[in-house]
């Protein structure tokens, strides 16, 4: 395991928004956290990452916990997040939005900034070049220079996705990154997060509602529903799940569906 | 920050600006500028009725004269020739006939460095700090405490340094400033836009009012009575000779060569701060620090998230800003040779803010260029029209067709006294028509220059693994 999330609570107020959570995440596999609006996914990653503090619970990542660590610490440990609603470094260029993505592999010395050392010279030259690999993997190889908020929405998404795989993570979470596209838009995201994992050997965890990127990409699903994990299994197991068939479509599809009863 | 449209362009209009653009041309448009703006300042007639006036129009044109030239499509050492020949020659030597320039020169160097400081804070990092006069009284305080033969516990106790120590408590008034720039971070870290800026104008004034107030039971800054007589850095031999050199080969003699000479080090002094200033502004701009700084003003959140140790670096935003503030502050007291609490008040906090708003947040030049405007306005234009008034009012000019005799302007509406309202009109015409600032941020194209190291990379890109460094214990 290299993700394992054990009995984690979350609650604004009164509203518990993750109660009583586990999951494990099995190290290179691509998985999905699926779930109606409301579920509690977003919550779960914004645990993971460090952006909220759980009341309860565990994170363990690679054998570390990553309980009471800030963000900046989690992305060092190795955890890289994209965001739901789009949230790139708007005024920057391509380019510096990716070259932001490294920051916790950098050593930031005002001293050797102010005096350029040959260590400083490297480092920058070295973020350069993994910025302009990372843009050529995400298929924006050339366009680095522009202001990124002058991109299309797919490629603000590309963007997303090559400033946290700067960082070098071993787990990369993806809240909805095909959400807003059309299907043509959404089969070249799934090949890229698919090459993410190929090609780059990083576990890939997708919260995602479009349910044909789900069922195509994933090989792990967990579905959460009022904070609680409802199933989990493959994608067979959970397309045939009464308990997520209801949660999605309401007690009396169910109903109308008699005979089909799976287990998770 | 506004991406810039160029207007809809008619062919002639097209082709005039494409033909504008070529070096020869443009080159002789700027030189041209330079030479016309350095003769309309030399042949000034001081004595001419309408002097004040000309005044207004001919000095402004040679202080933009360098970031003009530095706009220009010219040739880089060329340009760099001409920008220091203007600032390390031209200058220094009309200086010498007419210390208000150097003066003026000085006043702008000095609030460009405050500037370029309160930019780091505001234009690069995002954080709106309305209190950082302060930092500036930080280091001014530092120098004339030690200096001052006010009677405070320092001139008591025999503890003042000599006039050498100038250098050294440079040095000094950086950490101090800094420290203090830490000190105030710290509380308001989590706080943001608005929040932040009230929090830091408090702060501004806690420490303009302990100026005024640490008189009693200590008496550490002689208080609302402020300090005097402050140590100023000794005059070398040959900014005298030099002074005395320029006036000869002019065929003048100066009634006192001294003081233009200590105008025109303290000149240098300005200039080669604001020159440290600048350096370390646009080292630090185009480093990591400077883009985790972008980053924070962009999207905290995203940013944090990013793995940008957000504590980190908002203190070292503050740090940074505040020790420039700081150093600037001790060369400000050496040059008044006097302070008090009431040199360092809001206004000037906002007059600052000002300098970065019109200048274009973010961008170094842009500031600079704040920083000459919005001084030149307050010192230099305004004044000058008053002086023209009084000028016209004396010899009971009537303006002609209109019949208005100069005599019966109201001196409530004297010019120099419009300060704040052209500020707040200014302020006002800038977010309606330029909100980025006369001259805005650019962002550093530097793809092309990752990929000349490696043209032949496959299209996939080879992503290297980066090994994980050992947590450094922030």
């Amino acid at each position: 395991m290299l993700l394992n999330v054990q009995n984690l609570v979350k609650s604004f107020g009164g509203i518990a928004a993750v109660r009583d959570i586990s999951v494990g995440i099995e190290d290179g596999s691509i998985s999905s956290i699926i779930g109606p609006n409301g579920a509690g996914k977003t919550t779960l990653f914004n645990l993971l990452t460090g952006i909220y503090k759980p009341d309860k619970g565990a994170i363990t990542f690679d054998g570390q916990s990553l309980l009471g660590l800030r963000p900046d610490q989690v992305n060092k440990a190795g955890v890289a997040r994209t965001f739901q609603t789009i949230r790139l470094f708007a005024g920057m260029t391509v380019l510096e939005n990716v070259m932001v993505g490294t920051h916790s592999r950098l050593e930031l010395s005002l001293w050797k900034t102010l005096f350029r050392t040959p260590s400083f010279r490297k480092q920058e030259q070295f973020v350069r070049e993994r910025a302009s690999d990372l843009l050529r993997f995400v298929g924006l190889g050339g366009r680095g220079d522009e202001i990124s908020r002058n991109l299309p929405y797919g490629d603000q998404r590309r963007i997303e996705i090559a400033r946290a795989l700067a960082s070098s993570p071993k787990l990369i979470l993806l809240d909805e990154p095909t959400a807003g596209m059309n299907p043509n838009e959404s089969d070249a995201a799934t090949a890229l997060f698919r090459r993410v994992r190929d090609e780059l050997g990083i576990t890939v965890v997708l919260i995602e509602h479009d349910m044909r990127v789900v069922m195509e990409i994933s090989e792990h699903i967990t579905v959460l529903d009022y904070g609680q994990k409802i199933a989990e299994g493959s994608p067979a197991e959970i397309r045939s799940n009464t308990r997520v068939i209801e949660a999605y479509l309401g007690r009396r599809a169910v109903e109308t569906k008699e005979g089909t009863h799976g287990t998770a | 920050m506004t991406t810039q449209t160029a207007a809809p362009q008619t062919g002639a209009w097209a082709t005039f600006k494409a033909w504008l653009a070529r070096p020869a041309i443009a080159g002789a448009i700027v030189v041209g500028y330079v030479i016309l703006s350095i003769g309309l300042v030399v042949t000034l007639n001081r004595g001419s009725l309408w002097y004040p006036l000309a005044n207004i129009c001919a000095f402004p044109l040679l202080v933009i004269a360098p970031i003009v030239v530095l706009g220009s499509p010219l040739p880089g050492r060329l340009k760099l020739s001409i920008i220091l020949g203007l600032i390390i020659v031209i200058l220094p030597v009309i200086g010498v006939f007419n210390t208000s320039y150097l003066e003026l020169a000085i006043q702008i160097s000095i609030f460009a460095g405050l500037a370029l400081g309160l930019n780091v804070v505001i234009g690069f990092a995002g954080l709106l700090d309305l209190g950082y006069i302060a930092f500036f009284a930080v280091g001014a305080y530092l120098w004339a405490m030690f200096t001052s033969p006010a009677e405070t516990i320092f001139q008591i106790n025999g503890w003042l340094v000599p006039d050498w120590a100038f250098f050294i408590f440079i040095l000094l008034a950086v950490g101090a400033a800094g420290l203090v720039g830490i000190l105030l971070g710290l509380p308001v870290l989590r706080l943001r836009g608005d929040y932040l800026a009230i929090v830091t104008l408090g702060f501004g004034e806690m420490i303009r009012i302990l100026a005024r107030n640490a008189d009693q039971p200590i008496n550490l800054t002689n208080g609302a009575q402020g300090l005097h007589n402050i140590g100023r850095p000794p005059l070398p031999g040959f900014a005298v000779d030099f002074t005395n050199g320029v006036a000869g080969a002019f065929g003048i003699t100066l009634n006192n060569p001294d003081t233009v000479a200590r105008q025109l080090m303290f000149y240098f002094l300005s200039i080669g701060l604001l020159f440290i200033v600048i350096l370390v502004a646009r080292r630090l701009e185009n480093s990591a620090i400077g883009r985790a700084w972008t980053a924070i003003r962009e999207d905290e959140t995203a940013a944090i998230a990013m793995g940008v140790p957000l504590v980190r670096m908002k203190l070292l935003a503050f740090a940074t800003g505040a020790s420039f503030a700081g150093a600037i502050g001790v060369l400000y007291a050496a040059k008044q040779t006097f302070i008090d609490p009431s040199s360092f008040v809001l206004i000037q906090s906002i007059t600052i803010l000002a300098m970065v708003i019109v200048g274009g947040m973010g961008g170094i030049r842009g500031v600079i260029l704040g920083a000459m405007v919005i001084t030149l306005l307050d010192l230099h234009i305004l004044a000058n029209l008053s002086l023209q008034l009084n000028a016209l009012r004396n010899i009971d000019f009537v303006i002609p067709i209109l019949n208005f005799h100069i005599r019966d302007w109201p001196s409530q509406l004297e010019p120099s006294k419009y300060q704040p309202f052209v500020f707040g009109l200014i302020l006002v015409l800038m977010m309606i028509f330029r909100p980025a600032g006369l001259l805005p941020e650019p962002r550093r194209k530097m793809e092309l220059l990752a990929e000349k190291i490696d043209p032949t990379a496959p299209i996939t890109g080879e992503v290297k693994a980066v090994p994980t460094r050992a947590p450094s214990g922030d």
